[in-house]
């Protein structure tokens, strides 16, 4: 009787220890899932290829990712758009500063707030692979640099007219497969992403993906090799394809989904299956790493901010006192940097004063040591470039 | 969402045809320009005057003068680089008084869309063609024909495509597209195609040379009725005259065509709203391109309206007629031996007076008008024509004038050489009339080259100088016009037929002086002189 009271009490004592225990096993499990993805940031480039008025339904294709991505949590900063035509204030709409994505004008994912980093024959293959690459002019505005690291996560999605292959800027220049395989293999070879999600949408989409070689890569493309891509719905009034079949159940999906959404990337494959689309939208999953069902859709098309915890103190005003005592002593020496940084001034930017934003070159330290911050002198020259104003829509199309 | 949607505008519409229902033309130009202002257009007038070598009866004697009106509708966004021109020819009578009004009214609705990419002209001219031509010429500033007119001060920018109206009754039953235009030039297949496709989508009867469409492809009747159409439409291609107002845009690479309504008595008709539905939707169309049309062919034969020959298949025929000529001029060369043969001297007298006649045919009928007025009892027109038919038959009695000049002919290398250098110049003329016009070059191909590439002194001659005559370029002409009223349905009598051919060579000798038509200098200068070589080597002695 005694060991059956022990028994008892041993279990009781250890089922009280093990219930902290199993709570914080169950936190842990929890912050495990959380931190599983391993990003920390999410970028979008959103390219449309086709200039044109006929070519209606490659912007709105565009447009309706956009306005899912946005509303999904990424801000316009973290957002490329390259579209190579207007066609909101095209001379042909008859709805100017509209572009609809269903018949009878139910949605207009043009909007008010719609900002267009690369319009018009500013869309070419070179600045499109220098944007994936991050080898711009120094002269380039942050709304048009892709500032990803090695924690972003990054959603490419791209439409147009397409072959085997290639796919058509323009109607001048085509990019073919290897050349975006080998953009992608620049990009983690330079740490630029963590894991990407590129989606096509246009004939023989799937021949686009072929040739990728770099890891944690997932694609998507509307049609297999020697299908076409076709358009969902011609609207009479306007007079021209509103979408293609693909995009447009992918938008219908992703309106379903929310920031706390726990669908994962096996929904996204079922997305316009055969019947719906007429072709057969293909998906590649081997170069990625994680299992396709444990990804969330917003680990690309949101933006669910992620905390990374660093367990040292960084001492951040240290860099700069030994500057500010040297200025003192008269020393005119400075350390050399052992890096160059990729915005050279980012770090200075926050010792200024916001609506002074004389942002100076590294020359700067020679010229002005002696001044204290706070007085801003002449050698520093002009921003050398002009943070563009985001192209909000024209709600009046000039006339 | 098209014209007329609602009930309001088509009583609008109905209430300005039937205003307009009283002949107009006679050019109310003042009118015409109030009415434009009105309607928010930016009208422009420009006068023309034209001098014409003999006075035709229907115009007055000599002088032609006349008004255009036109009027621009600016794009409301769009830069002023490109522009649509709708046309209706203002003819005095009955001939055209709807289309005017149907123009207004579009001019109208047009004003209140706000998707215009292109600046659309609104054009009423006088005199037909001549004011078309005027019109053209001053808005690209050239001048082909020698027309005196007043430079134009409004401009819109370069013109894409053209469409021509002629509605002559406010009742239509269905709509002609015509297509052949100046030198058998065509637009391209697409205009054609574009309009057909929104006549069905309407529901609008449509018709090409003037006949419906059947459907039956597999029986002989349907058979014949495809190659009736396609007959007609070879006919009116080879006499080179323009016959729309749109012909005359082709020349600066402006699609054009035009439509005709037709009021055939049928029990179902169709009203002007329909009609005004099917002009907004073409140029709706037509405003959304990009580019000029040049995606579909250029050169086509249409024996319906959903179907089409091309180039590719009926250029073949006409070769394989060409290199009869080739192979028998190759089959003379072998027989005739160079260094032993006759100087070149005898082979050129009978070309250049065979030219010099050509000649005379082209310059004399005209300049010698008035000598003929003052010596017989005809009008100017009737003595140039019947100049004309005189000297061609004169020159059938040249073989034996020529022969009596020269001496020391009659060798059998003689009339060889002559017959190898015919052949191989009609077969150059005949190719190079092909592809500029390939109904001329192959009716006349038919016609020439059996008896030509036989030809020799020693056949029967009464017999193949009767056949040569039958099958002369004049009697081909005939031919033509017969075949052409059997087909339209409108046979005449023999004498008709003579008045009718009549009339076509003085409409030839005037489409040429006014407008550049190339087919009276080609038959007097080029093809009549050949055959006129033909001739002589039959009466080589």
């Amino acid at each position: 009787m005694d060991y059956y009271n022990l028994l008892t009490t041993c279990a009781f004592i250890h089922l009280l220890v093990s219930i902290p225990y199993a709570y914080s096993n169950y936190v842990e499990n929890k912050a495990g899932q959380f931190f599983s993805s391993g990003h920390t940031n999410n970028w979008a480039v959103l390219v449309c290829t086709s200039r044109f008025w006929f070519n209606y339904r490659h912007v709105a294709n565009t447009l309706s990712v956009y306005r899912s991505v946005k509303r999904l949590g990424i801000p316009d900063s973290h957002i490329v758009l390259m579209l190579a035509d207007d066609m909101a204030c095209n001379y042909r709409n008859p709805k100017p500063a509209t572009v609809f994505s269903h018949k009878n004008m139910e949605l207009n994912v043009y909007g008010d707030d719609v900002e267009v980093d690369y319009r018009g024959y500013e869309v070419t293959v070179e600045n499109f692979l220098r944007v994936l690459t991050g080898r711009l002019p120094p002269s380039t505005p942050r709304s048009k640099r892709l500032l990803s690291d090695d924690r972003s996560n990054i959603l490419i999605y791209l439409t147009g007219h397409g072959g085997n292959g290639f796919l058509k800027f323009q109607d001048s220049e085509e990019i073919s497969n290897m050349e975006l395989a080998d953009a992608f293999e620049q990009m983690w070879q330079k740490r630029r992403y963590n894991e990407l999600l590129f989606i096509i949408d246009t004939c023989q989409g799937a021949s686009m993906y072929e040739r990728f070689y770099s890891p944690n890569l997932m694609a998507l493309a509307s049609s297999q090799v020697g299908e076409d891509s076709l358009s969902h719905q011609p609207d009479l009034a306007i007079g021209v394809h509103l979408m293609d079949k693909y995009t447009f159940y992918l938008l219908e999906f992703l309106e379903e989904v929310h920031p706390a959404s726990q669908a994962n990337m096996n929904d996204l494959f079922k997305v316009c299956p055969q019947s719906q689309c007429v072709s057969t939208p293909g998906h590649r999953t081997d170069l990625f790493q994680r299992n396709p069902g444990s990804v969330l859709i917003t680990d690309f098309f949101g933006s669910v901010r992620k905390v990374e915890i660093t367990k040292d103190t960084i001492n951040l005003t240290s860099s700069l006192k030994p500057l500010i005592q040297r200025s003192g002593s008269g020393d005119m020496q400075i350390e050399s940097l052992t890096y160059v940084d990729q915005l050279p001034v980012a770090e200075i930017i926050h010792q200024l004063t916001p609506d002074q934003f004389l942002v100076c070159s590294r020359r700067w330290t020679e010229q002005s040591v002696r001044v204290s911050p706070s007085v801003y002198v002449q050698p520093c020259e002009k921003p050398p470039y002009v943070d563009s104003s985001p192209s909000h829509a024209p709600l009046c199309c000039g006339g | 969402m098209g014209l007329l949607s609602d009930p309001s505008r088509r009583k609008v519409l109905t209430g300005l045809l039937t205003r307009l229902n009283t002949p107009i033309c006679g050019m109310p130009v003042e009118w015409l320009v109030k009415a434009m202002q009105s309607r928010g257009l930016e009208v422009f007038t420009q006068s023309f005057s034209r001098k014409l070598p003999f006075p035709d009866e229907n115009k007055e004697r000599y002088m032609v003068r006349g008004t255009n009106v036109y009027g621009i509708l600016r794009a409301p966004r769009a830069p002023r680089t490109e522009a649509l021109v709708i046309s209706a020819p203002c003819s005095p009578g009955d001939s055209n008084n709807q289309a005017v009004g149907l123009l207004l009214a579009l001019a109208q609705y047009f004003r209140n869309q706000v998707y215009w990419a292109k600046d659309i002209i609104f054009l009423v001219n006088e005199h037909d063609l001549m004011g078309t031509q005027a019109w053209l010429e001053a808005y690209h500033h050239t001048n082909i024909t020698g027309m005196e007119y007043s430079p134009l001060q409004g401009r819109a920018g370069s013109i894409q495509a053209a469409l021509s109206l002629e509605l002559s009754s406010d009742v239509i039953t269905s709509l002609d597209l015509i297509l052949e235009g100046l030198n058998g030039q065509l637009p391209n297949l697409d205009l054609a195609n574009l309009f057909y496709a929104f006549c069905q989508k309407l529901g609008v009867l449509c018709t090409i040379q003037g006949k419906l469409q059947r459907n039956d492809w597999d029986t002989a009747e349907g058979y014949t009725h495809a190659a009736q159409t396609m007959m007609l439409m070879v006919l009116k291609q080879a006499c080179g005259r323009s016959w729309g107002d749109h012909g005359l845009f082709l020349r600066y690479h402006i699609e054009a065509a035009s439509v005709r309504g037709i009021n055939s008595f049928r029990h179902y008709k169709t009203d002007a709203a329909t009609i005004g539905r099917l002009l907004e939707g073409m140029v709706r169309k037509l405003n959304n391109l990009l580019e000029r049309l040049h995606q579909s062919y250029f050169f086509y034969l249409l024996p319906s309206l959903s179907r089409f020959v091309s180039i590719g298949c009926y250029m073949l025929a006409f070769g394989l007629l060409v290199v009869i000529l080739l192979l028998r001029g190759v089959t003379e060369a072998q027989q005739v031996s160079l260094p032993s043969g006759p100087g070149v001297l005898t082979v050129l007298t009978p070309v250049v007076i065979s030219h010099l006649t050509g000649v005379a045919l082209y310059l004399l009928p005209v300049h010698l008008q008035e000598m003929a007025v003052e010596h017989f009892p005809v009008s100017e027109t009737e003595a140039v024509v019947l100049t004309a038919v005189a000297i061609y038959t004169a020159g059938l009695a040249l073989p034996h004038n020529t022969q009596r000049l020269l001496s020391g002919e009659g060798t059998e290398q003689g009339w060889k050489v002559l017959k190898l250098t015919a052949l191989l110049y009609l077969a150059v003329l005949l190719g190079c009339t092909a592809l500029i016009n390939f109904s001329l070059g192959f009716i006349l191909a038919v016609t020439l080259v059996p008896i030509t590439a036989s030809m020799t002194p020693h056949m029967p001659k009464a017999l193949s100088a009767l056949v040569m005559v039958l099958l002369s370029p004049a009697f081909t002409v005939l031919y033509c016009v017969f075949i052409y009223q059997e087909l339209i349905e409108a046979p005449v009598s023999v004498s008709e037929g003579w008045m009718l051919f009549l009339s076509v060579i003085s409409q030839g000798i005037l489409d040429h002086a006014l407008y550049g038509s190339l087919v009276y200098p080609l038959l007097a200068l080029f093809i009549y002189p050949c055959w006129l070589m033909f001739w002589n080597i039959l009466f080589w002695s």
